[in-house]
């Protein structure tokens, strides 16, 4: 398996980035593995932590009072998990967890905060591959919400 | 009275593409909770040869004339089978017909896929729920000839689990003739292992050389708008991006104007067009 340093600049979220800047972001994350049903994170919780899922399968869910969790996502491999390490207050909105056997490499969102609040043009690049996920994220659910598969649409 | 000259004697007769031909139903399965295939043959014993993307416009008599896609094998013309989706009084009648119900058959009318013009290239299909199967004779033909394409890939969305088509199909297409097949629903139950998502989120994981692939799309006008918009951003030329159009086909023929999508009559001019023809008219408010 490639090691992180070898893993990010091949990945088309770090795509564009200077090797420095590639260093001081790998600095901040690890390698990390979950069993099936096992969270990555939970609605409530404070969000320090995104992932790149390098194996495996996440669902994001939003937890009923009736009921199983409602899936209103997946993500695979090469996905991008995680946005709220970046937005205030820095907490979870949904639930994710594995449904198999998934590695990650998990970054330390608070010290790529602190980074970012120490080099702007680091955080401008950053906050731009984030905002993409956000957009494509965004974008499915909007149309999604369309029910295009429903009877006339 | 004038003679016939030796022309009219030797004329076959011109059939008549009013009149709808006598089929009957042979099979019938239900393949999802609102969607049944038929299996139909020509009560004449003639085959009802056609392009994979054409239809019909099958008549369930007492109950009204709508036009279907022909969802079977090009290379099989004596069974023809359509896919249908019960979503009114015409459409509930053809879903719940048993074998032996005679069904009246206009047709195949309109533009098919074209799919050998993608030969030596690589094949992107894209369904989104009911769009499946007018793509599937498509498939069907890829697959008869595989060794003539390069990368063939069906990025397939569906509203649930539980309304996912053909489902034997797409494992057999993965398994036995090496399609990257990627499925993803709109909303996962808990038990779902599979992606959910939108369709266009599956273009990222599919692998083409965008100057040389022939896409081919159908589902939701809507959905086809933002997949030929991410497809020809991905550098598929338009002229080889292809759209299933749907409206209300009536004559079948090109007469009678209820299909009119401004200059284009898409029961003879369509259903599959391209979309350097429809870009400029798919944002278009009521065309």
């Amino acid at each position: 398996m490639q090691t992180i340093e070898q893993y990010l600049p091949e990945h088309p979220f770090f795509a564009g980035l200077g090797e420095d800047v590639i260093a001081l972001v790998a600095g901040c994350a690890v390698n990390t593995h979950f069993r099936p049903g096992e969270h990555l994170f939970r609605e409530g919780e404070r969000a320090d932590t995104f992932y790149v899922i390098r194996h495996g399968r996440i669902s994001l869910e939003v937890r009923t009072p009736a009921g199983p969790p409602v899936v209103v996502d997946s993500a695979h491999a090469d996905d991008v998990v995680g946005w709220s390490w970046l937005v205030p207050p820095y907490r979870w909105l949904f639930d994710a967890r594995a449904t198999e056997e998934t590695s990650a490499i998990a970054f330390d969102g608070a010290c790529l905060r602190g980074k970012c609040e120490a080099d702007p043009a680091i955080g401008y690049a950053l906050l731009q591959r984030v905002v993409r996920v956000m957009s494509d994220r965004l974008q499915s659910a909007r149309v999604r919400l369309l029910d295009l598969y429903g009877v006339r649409a | 009275m004038t003679a016939l000259t030796d022309r009219d004697r030797g004329a076959a007769p011109v059939p008549d593409p009013f009149l709808p031909r006598p089929f009957v139903v042979r099979a019938t399965r239900q393949d999802t909770r609102d969607t049944h295939t038929l299996e139909l043959e020509p009560v004449d014993g003639e085959p009802l040869g056609f392009a994979a993307g054409q239809f019909t416009m099958m008549h369930a008599f007492g109950a009204g004339e709508v036009p279907i896609s022909i969802s079977g094998d090009p290379a099989r013309p004596e069974v023809l089978v359509h896919t249908i989706r019960d979503v009114g009084a015409v459409t509930r009648a053809l879903v719940h017909a048993q074998p032996g119900t005679v069904l009246g058959i206009r047709g195949p009318f309109g533009t098919g896929w074209q799919v050998s013009s993608g030969r030596h290239g690589d094949v992107l299909f894209m369904a989104g729920g009911i769009g499946l199967a007018p793509l599937r004779p498509a498939i069907l033909e890829v697959c008869a000839a595989r060794g003539d394409f390069g990368q063939v890939s069906l990025l397939y969305g569906a509203r649930t689990p539980e309304d996912i088509l053909f489902g034997e199909d797409l494992l057999g297409w993965a398994g036995d003739h090496g399609i990257d097949v990627q499925v993803t629903v709109d909303n996962g139950q808990h038990a779902w292992r599979g992606r959910v998502g939108l369709v266009t989120q599956l273009i990222d994981r599919a692998r083409f050389a965008p100057a040389s692939t022939l896409a081919l799309i159908c589902g939701p006008e809507v959905m086809m708008r933002y997949a030929a918009l991410a497809l020809a951003d991905r550098g598929i030329p338009k002229t080889r991006l292809r759209l299933s159009m749907e409206r209300n086909m009536k004559c079948g023929v090109g007469l009678c104007g209820h299909c009119q999508l401004r200059e284009f009559l898409l029961c003879v001019d369509g259903p599959v067009l391209t979309y350097d023809r429809l870009e400029p008219l798919m944002s278009r408010v009521e065309l």
